[in-house]
């Protein structure tokens, strides 16, 4: 069998390769440093895919319709302009200008904003299908990607849906039959109801027979939504009556689960690979422990946890499942493992994971490509020996959402400055955004999925680590601060980590980075050094000669730098022919390097020879500044030596009371108001419940109180920061 | 007049001088007079004593208070404000020369104010800084007399004066002569206006005739919960119209940068107000005869924006904001917001293009459509002319969809406020240069700097619409309603874009909008050398 690989890169494609490469030259030379080309990196991976593998001149579709959006859309889109497969972009009116519709070759609109009127109508994308005669369609992940009465359709009028069979989606899809499949397949339960819950007494029942922490699920769910963990009664029901609205409105399906909750789990997952022809290998497993509110924040393969022996052994079960239900595509089977290695059956998922990347990272292979094949029918070429673990990949999902709030609360906003840190090597982002996209409302709010690889896990971190601090994104609140600490923090780095990491590590929410005595030091001279340079801009007037400008202004100053409460008073001198910046601090002499510049985002400056990143978030004025440094965003006030002592002087300013206020943590629909004016209400009741995101949260009283004002009424659309409800 | 006193005043120095190297020369020779040297220790003596005294304004327990009430004294403001050692000071010998109510025996030398020179960046300015300590910082003939001379210095050499005020009010106990005293400095603000940048920063009260000096000149700054200004207090609002008002609420930083656009901007405390002072200082020219100030810039000029591409949203009614444009086409991203809270359906400021001060003018889609109603036309037209008058360079950008309807609009007096705006821009002699994001409809896209009232170079982006109106209501009146839908669709097609007004000459070219800075820069350097006069006129007559 003689198998090449891009035996099909056609000429187009060449060039496209060879511009990207021309302007990554270009960005290591030029002022545009950081510039990025019109498509994501994923275009210039293809040395990535070194172990991808096609027969010579087999046959492929002529074009395929993405019926989805973001960063999935232009990952397909990518892999079939590397095989040279036309393609035809579906976009809301929102998403008219979005990447994704720009890198297509043929573009519809499927409705309005709302996905219930754009991504998830059907007919609409039926459509579009027939019209641009599309031969295929792939679905990407969430939206329509687990939908057998789509793949069916498609099925009626000819076209490929480029997932697993319908057949296989409704089996694994359903997770009741799942897990009775699974169970006759060998692979390892957890203690559950083997069915579904009728309503709360029920659920209470159950959760009572099972014991608790219980876990309490919708049926037709996946990504953390409609899921919650009860650990008693009342939040038994609590949690049956959230979830069930949730998935009523996220699936149209309100069936609840219930089964065991494995405390301190590992989430390890097997990725899978299967044919028309009843073959399938396994592409090694993910480690997905890192999660706030049962949503993945970081995964990596391999995990540390895992051994060859278990490995394979999760593997053989997880490829058992697939045949089990003939399976034919990619698909993953997800694990829980407790800390004596034992690992059950979760569920599967019946379309490509959002954190795919990795596993191609470690493997070689384009799991997309390997998709195409299989609904086209081809048999898989690979033996499960010719699937490696090379090196380690990790991946942080970088989200517009503030960190600082429950471990990430989405914000919207428009991109205004937005880099990515393409120009490091071995760093991989799949993004669907560029500068000036808009992070709504409508959409995942996930910005990036930030990947980077190397040959072994400390590689890929420091790596990682570089590539989150050159990382700049401005005009919507992201968790990059979350990140950078989680990926350096020292349980982390051992690997040593659960489902419970966020809870265990930040019992008190993220807070941000604790600098240590080292960094604060560090942070302090080069934000010295920035003022600095700061005054001597401001004093090189080109064409005030009337009155001549006074040059010989001091190049010394004395100052008081406050950051996170601590003040340090210090000298700078700006010795001229060197370029440099004397820092002193007490008796000890810091040396940074002049590249401090206020038009690039991105600050490397070199203290004292080694090289520091760090971001000028914003500039204040009168000394105050905002710098991003290890990930997090510290304010900074600097005044030289006599204004720090009048600074003393100056009134302490009273923060406004939040807690006789319910505000609005991030813009969304008000879902119900469950009070009214007038009201008693005691501290830690639900006043209101906010779907932002497709996510429902509910709202409390911060205090004991009677309510006030009650400033919207459900159906509103309201903002971050919007007053819902003022207590007396 | 003005040369005599710089004449008198720099013979004084001299004097000085002299006597003190006299001084100097006959304390050694002790076979001298002996008398005249006793004389001569004396008086330099007192001359010491005299000068601890003036700077100690009212004393250590008045500077206590002052620091009490979290407010710096006069000294210690001037000394924030400009650059270390660069400060002289005029007039500390000066004092009151009243009479009555024992006063006589109540002076201070320097009396309540600290008057001088110094620099900003090296940049000379002309600087007052009323002294609280010294009876509440009250006007006396001889605080007036202090601020005049160093108006009328400014005056002749050119620069910019600031004056950081923080006084009770009149001397009552002077009478007439404390009127006068703020008269004379009215008349010698109106006589610099346009001649020289004149900048207030009110640090603590402001009240009666006090407050028309400040508002005299062309910025008037504020600092908040330490300041107010007001034409009279609560307790005579209360007795006369019987109003319960407190302070704040009458004439705090923030009421005056909402509600009354008295003042343009404030500042959390002294401290951060003089420092960014400072900053705003530098975009500006020291007088009329100066060109707009020039920085090194180490930003690109031909920098692209690929951003701005996608900031107009394809929906036409759907709002962005106009900061974003403002700001990423600036240099280091850097906007000096002037009322950043005060009619906010239009952005006003300072940045820098390719190092050069530019004075910006935006319709803000984000609040009220980024219509043009009276308070926005009045914002827009003051600053306007500053720009003109100052010769910075005014860069617009329109969005605009006409002037706001209604009754409360028609009965304050739009058409009379909406013509300041219009007479402003077609006024200016500076370079303009326009940029039409979006929507320039009706009377405003005349107004908004357009190329019929002189504008240097105007732009359209791909998403400009040059029209009469929307398309809803142009159908209604031209079709009266028939075939609505059909021929809105036929009005959008025609009208909706650039074309009908490239076609015409009236904006210049259509432009990418991610090039709108390298155009913007481009221009600039070529209109530096623009020339161009209004008729001989004593002054114009504009709608007041």
């Amino acid at each position: 069998m003689a198998t090449s690989i891009y035996a099909r890169l056609p000429n187009t494609l060449l060039k496209q390769r060879a511009f990207c490469y021309a302007s990554n030259i270009k960005a290591n030379l030029g002022a545009h440093q950081y510039g990025r080309t019109l498509y994501t990196s994923a275009s210039c991976l293809k040395e990535m895919y070194w172990n991808d593998k096609t027969l010579d001149g087999e046959p492929l579709f002529d074009k395929i319709l993405i019926a989805n959006r973001g960063e999935i859309a232009c990952r397909v889109i990518d892999t079939c302009r590397r095989l040279g497969i036309k393609t035809v972009a579906v976009h809301s009116e929102a998403d008219s200008m979005a990447v994704h519709t720009r890198m297509a070759d043929e573009k519809v609109c499927i409705g309005p904003a709302p996905t219930s009127q754009s991504y998830l109508v059907m007919e609409n994308i039926l459509k579009a299908v027939q019209d641009t005669g599309a031969q295929a369609v792939h679905p990407g992940y969430g939206f329509l990607s687990e939908n057998t009465v789509f793949a069916a359709k498609l099925a009626e009028i000819g076209v490929e849906f480029i997932g697993p069979n319908s057949e296989a989606i409704r089996a694994m899809g359903d997770k009741i039959e799942s897990k009775r499949i699974a169970t006759t397949a060998g692979v390892n339960m957890i203690p559950g109801h083997d069915g579904v819950v009728e309503n709360v007494e029920h659920c209470v029942h159950l959760a009572n027979e099972i014991k608790y922490p219980v876990m309490i699920k919708a049926s037709a769910g996946g990504g953390g939504k409609g899921m919650r963990i009860a650990w008693n009664d009342k939040e038994a029901k609590e949690a049956f009556r959230l979830s069930s609205q949730e998935a009523a409105s996220s699936f149209g399906d309100d069936r609840m689960l219930i089964e065991k909750y494995i405390d301190n789990p590992r989430h390890i997952e097997v990725q899978l690979l299967c044919d028309k022809h009843g073959n399938g290998v396994w592409l090694n497993e993910r480690e997905c422990s890192i999660q706030r509110r049962n949503q993945k924040v970081i995964e990596e393969a391999p995990s540390v946890f895992v051994d060859p022996v278990m490995r394979k052994k999760m593997g053989d079960q997880a490829v058992q499942l697939a045949t089990a239900v003939g399976y034919d595509s990619a698909g993953t089977v997800e694990f829980l493992v407790d800390s004596q290695k034992n690992f059950y059956f979760l569920e599967m998922n019946t379309r490509l994971q959002v954190e795919h990347p990795i596993t191609e990272c470690i493997t070689g292979i384009d799991i997309v490509h390997q998709m195409i094949r299989s609904a086209k029918g081809h048999e898989l070429l690979y033996k499960q020996h010719d699937v490696p673990v090379d090196g380690w990949a990790i991946e942080c999902r970088v989200y517009a959402e503030d960190p600082y709030k429950n471990f990430g609360m989405p914000s919207i906003g428009r991109l205004y400055k937005y880099i990515e840190p393409n120009h490091i090597p071995k760093v991989r982002c799949d993004s669907g955004i560029k500068e000036g996209s808009q992070i709504s409302i409508y959409y995942d709010p996930m910005i990036c999925k930030l990947v980077t690889y190397g040959d072994s896990r400390t590689e890929a971190l420091d790596t990682m680590v570089t590539a989150l601090d050159s990382y700049v994104i401005k005009g919507v609140t992201h968790n990059i601060p979350l990140l950078r600490d989680i990926i350096t923090e020292k349980t982390f780095v051992s690997g040593d980590i659960t489902t419970k990491y966020l809870q265990t590590v930040f019992p008190d929410g993220f807070t941000g980075k604790v600098l240590s005595d080292v960094e604060k030091t560090e942070i302090i001279a080069l934000s010295a050094a920035i003022y600095a340079k700061e005054q001597l801009i401001a004093r090189t007037f080109l064409n005030q000669t009337r009155i001549p400008a006074k040059t010989s202004l001091s190049n010394t100053w004395n100052l008081n730098v406050r950051v996170v409460d601590s003040d340090v008073a210090l000298e700078v001198r700006y010795i001229q022919d060197k370029h440099l910046f004397e820092v002193q601090i007490d008796e000890r002499v810091y040396n940074v390097t002049d590249t401090i510049s206020f038009s690039n985002p991105l600050l490397d400056i070199k203290l004292d020879g080694q090289s520091k990143l760090l971001q000028l978030n914003k500039r204040l004025g009168g000394g105050r500044y905002e710098i991003r440094f290890l990930g997090t965003v510290f304010p900074i006030s600097i005044m030289d030596e006599r204004t720090a002592e009048l600074y003393k002087y100056m009134p302490e300013k009273v923060e406004i009371d939040l807690s006789t206020v319910v505000v609005a943590p991030m813009p969304g629909v008000l879902k119900s108001v469950s009070v009214c004016e007038g009201d008693s209400v005691s501290e830690g009741q639900e006043v209101a419940v906010l779907e932002a995101m497709k996510m429902q949260n509910s709202l409390v009283a911060g205090k004991t109180g009677k309510i006030k004002k009650v400033g919207f009424k459900t159906g509103d659309t309201i903002d971050e920061g919007d007053i819902l409800v003022e207590l007396e | 007049m003005a040369a005599y006193r710089l004449n008198r005043l720099f013979n004084q120095r001299n004097i000085f001088l002299n006597s003190q190297r006299l001084i100097l020369n006959s304390v050694r020779p002790c076979s001298v007079v002996a008398g005249s040297t006793q004389h001569a220790l004396s008086v330099k003596n007192r001359i010491d004593k005299t000068r601890e005294a003036s700077l100690l304004g009212g004393g250590a327990k008045r500077i206590a208070k002052q620091h009490q009430k979290g407010k710096l004294t006069a000294r210690e403001r001037v000394h924030l404000m400009l650059d270390p050692g660069s400060f002289i000071e005029y007039d500390a010998f000066l004092e009151h020369n009243c009479s009555d109510f024992g006063m006589e025996d109540e002076k201070y030398p320097g009396d309540s104010v600290v008057t001088g020179r110094g620099t900003i960046n090296g940049r000379t300015c002309f600087v007052f800084s009323q002294d609280f300590t010294v009876f509440g910082g009250s006007l006396s003939g001889a605080h007036a007399k202090k601020i005049c001379k160093i108006m009328d210095q400014a005056m002749l050499v050119g620069a910019p004066v600031i004056g950081l005020n923080d006084s009770g009010g009149a001397r009552i106990q002077e009478g007439v002569e404390s009127l006068a005293g703020y008269a004379d400095i009215f008349q010698r603000n109106v006589n610099a206006s346009g001649v020289v940048p004149q900048i207030s920063l009110i640090m603590g009260p402001c009240a009666g005739g006090a407050v028309y000096s400040p508002a005299l000149t062309d910025y008037t700054f504020m600092v908040k919960d330490t300041s107010y200004l007001f034409i009279t207090g609560p307790d005579v609002v209360k007795s006369v119209t019987n109003e319960d008002v407190t302070q704040e609420e009458l004439g705090g930083a923030k009421t005056h940068t909402t509600v009354s656009g008295v003042a343009h901007r404030a500042f959390e405390n002294d401290v951060d107000a003089l420092l960014q002072v400072r900053d705003f200082f530098d975009f500006l020219p020291l007088s009329n005869k100066d060109p707009a100030p020039i920085r090194e810039c180490f930003d690109p000029w031909d920098r692209d924006v690929p951003g701005l591409d996608t900031v107009v949203p394809l929906e036409t009614t759907a709002a962005y904001d106009i900061t974003d444009v403002m700001t990423s086409v600036a240099d280091d991203s850097n906007f000096f917001e002037i009322m950043p809270n005060y009619a906010k359906n239009i952005v006003v400021g300072f940045a820098r293009m390719n190092g050069r001060t530019v004075g910006m003018v935006g319709n803000q889609p984000k609040v009220a459509a980024g219509c043009l109603d009276i308070n926005a036309s009045v914002k827009g037209a003051r600053f306007v002319r500053f720009c003109d008058s100052f010769n910075i360079p005014i860069i617009t950008f329109v969005d605009v969809p006409g002037f706001l309807p209604g009754t409360s609009q028609e009965y304050g007096g739009i058409i009379r406020h909406g013509a300041k705006l219009l007479f402003a821009y077609a006024e200016a002699t500076v370079p303009k240069i326009t940029v039409i994001t979006r929507k320039a409809y009706g009377g405003a896209y005349d107004v908004m700097s357009s190329k019929h009232l002189r504008g240097d170079t105007n732009y359209a982006w791909p998403t400009a619409e040059v029209a009469v109106m929307g398309a809803k209501g142009a159908v209604s009146i031209i079709f009266r309603g028939k075939d609505q839908a059909k021929n809105e669709a036929e009005y959008v097609e025609k009208f909706a874009n650039p074309f009908p007004a490239a076609v015409r000459g009236f904006v210049d070219d259509i432009i990418e909008p991610r090039t709108t800075r390298r155009q913007i820069c481009l221009d600039l350097d070529v209109l530096a050398s623009k020339k161009l006069d209004n008729p001989w006129k004593k002054h114009a007559n504009m709608p007041l």
